[in-house]
């Protein structure tokens, strides 16, 4: 069985006196996308500039498939869209794949440039000059350009930030398609829906720290279930649907009168906003 | 397949080349060129005319006319190390942290190019390019002066390498500054650098007309922390180095003359400088966090 993709174990990064991670935990294995979420500030962007090797880290290992971060050959196996990005503008979309075909080594030719720019769907617009695209084609191009060479990890940080549904829409396929070619991704974002509705792991990092990992539908599981009787309203924590006919058969027989049950599901947004306290930076 | 280190180098420095291409800072270089150079040419013109004017029915014991050359072309040596120094800062202007900042640079870094290949391969397209651009000023400089004058210098070779090794330790400097400084705090510092550098080789001229062993010391140590100096002072010595009698001691004590000969341990200083400069600039680099 192959390592993980992106191990990090204990990752700590200080700014001089002041701590962005303070001891971090996290796996990405082969064909796994997991989302990092977390208020401003919180390390996420740290984390991804780490495991780049744009930034040194203060204690800790990290290994990018089984290699030291920032060494070439962890370099020649990922893919990075920061979050605030700049291209030349003056050259064209598929010169800025064409330079970057030739710094990272692949021998895509043509035929890897012209199907990147579809996958982000950019194909008709492979001859305009960068300066002359809006800023959410640029973070589509930016996408296009994280994946030449066929990484095997992708870094994104935030990389939906300018898009409009449409644009966001595009780059969700994106990342299912690449689920499918075994490409390990690490997604940053603040879009919650998003992240549940693509990631199979969620991990939420506050103030530097890990505070809450697992599935997306672990997180955001059943939270409970309130019944309205004649005497008031029941609430069952951590009750959820499969629990409910056993709970209005107990009330029945215990001689309550059932006038409405609802079921509640904490959203993903419930569980952020609980584990990160109403942060924000 | 990850690419060597020089083959990375040739796609950064194609990458500088084309951009300034593109981003038509050759044109407007070249603009200004052809413009300094047709003011040079009028100047000279009129010099030589008034050179041969002062010289009817004076005792000729300074050679006006190897005066004038010389000092024409001093300037014109000058004019292109400012020229040369000018093109070496802006395609060094803020290419680390001044990218970093703008995230122009880390698309780059995280290819497998490393970063000591990017640096070097920055310098040497700033390097190649403004030593290239001094080297074609002073030429055309030269034959403007010929064909102005028909006066030419004691020695071609030297002052023209002297100029581009110049303008290289420049870049070299430039480059270290935009690894730790923001864009303008960078341009402010290395021109002020250079400005520092041609004020200390001035005072050695000074302190070598009046004979002052104090202005002397200041402008060799100066000439020695900054080799560009050296290197363009000995330039203009090299330009008058065969001149003899009055007019050969009147062109090097003038602000045109330099007084100081590079020896081979000044062209070895400079070598060993620019290999200090870019090894700092490295180091520093490497420990940046982008």
């Amino acid at each position: 069985m192959p390592g993980p993709a992106l191990a990090i174990a204990g990752l700590r990064k200080n700014y001089r006196q002041q701590q962005a991670l303070g001891g971090v935990d996290l796996e990405v294995a082969p064909g796994e996308i997991v989302g990092l979420l977390g208020p401003n500030g919180a390390g996420k962007s740290t984390l991804t500039k780490v495991a780049c090797g744009l930034v040194r880290p203060s204690a800790g290992r990290v290994e990018v498939l089984g290699r030291r971060p920032g060494s070439p050959q962890a370099r020649g196996e990922l893919g990075y869209l920061a979050e605030l990005f700049r291209f030349p503008s003056w050259c064209s979309a598929d010169e800025l794949l064409q330079l970057h075909q030739r710094l990272a080594g692949s021998e895509g030719g043509a035929a890897e440039r012209a199907e990147l720019l579809r996958l982000v769907q950019l194909d008709d617009v492979a001859s305009r000059r960068i300066g002359e695209m809006s800023k959410g084609m640029q973070q589509r191009l930016g996408l296009a350009q994280a994946l030449v060479g066929s990484p095997k990890l992708l870094l994104l940080d935030e990389p939906t930030s300018a898009l409009d549904p449409v644009g966001r829409r595009i780059v969700r396929g994106l990342l299912e398609e690449l689920r499918g070619r075994e490409v390990a991704i690490l997604l940053n974002s603040h879009l919650l829906s998003e992240v549940e509705l693509v990631c199979d792991r969620v991990a939420i990092i506050a103030r530097g720290f890990l505070i809450r990992s697992g599935a997306p539908e672990e997180l955001a599981g059943p939270a409970r279930v309130e019944v309205e009787t004649a005497t008031g309203i029941r609430v069952f924590e951590g009750a959820g649907r499969e629990e409910t006919p056993r709970i209005v058969a107990e009330l029945v027989a215990a001689g309550e009168e059932i006038y409405h049950v609802e079921v509640h599901h904490s959203s993903l947004e419930e569980v952020y906003l609980e584990a990160v306290g109403g942060q924000t930076g | 397949m990850t690419p060597s280190p020089l083959r990375s180098a040739a796609i950064v420095i194609g990458l500088s080349i084309q951009e300034g291409i593109r981003r038509r800072v050759f044109l407007a270089v070249l603009v200004l060129t052809v413009a300094f150079l047709v003011l040079y040419g009028l100047g000279a013109h009129f010099a030589f005319k008034g050179a041969d004017a002062f010289a009817e029915g004076e005792t000729k014991i300074l050679d006006p006319h190897a005066f004038t050359g010389a000092t024409m072309f001093g300037l014109a040596m000058f004019a292109t190390l400012f020229l040369g120094a000018v093109l070496a800062v802006f395609l060094t202007l803020g290419v680390v942290r001044g990218d970093a900042e703008t995230g122009l640079l880390q698309p780059v870094v995280v290819r497998p190019i490393g970063r000591t290949t990017l640096l070097v391969a920055r310098f040497a397209g700033a390097a190649l390019l403004s030593g290239a651009y001094v080297i074609l000023v002073y030429l055309a400089a030269l034959g403007i002066t010929d064909a102005a004058g028909g006066w030419s210098p004691d020695h071609l070779v030297g002052p023209a390498l002297a100029l581009a090794l110049g303008v290289a330790i420049i870049a070299a400097l430039s480059l270290l500054a935009s690894i730790v400084l923001s864009v303008t705090a960078q341009g402010i510092v290395v021109f002020m650098v250079f400005g520092a550098g041609l004020t200390a080789g001035l005072l050695a001229q000074i302190g070598h007309a009046i004979n002052s062993d104090s202005l002397h010391e200041i402008g060799r140590i100066a000439s020695w922390a900054l080799p560009f100096e050296g290197l363009y002072a000995a330039g203009l010595h090299a330009l008058i180095s065969e001149t003899s009698g009055l007019t050969g001691v009147v062109l090097q004590l003038g602000p045109f003359g330099g007084s100081e000969a590079a020896g081979p341990e000044l062209v070895a200083w400079a070598f060993l400088y620019l290999a200090a400069v870019l090894s700092i600039a490295a180091v520093v680099f490497s420990r940046r966090d982008l």
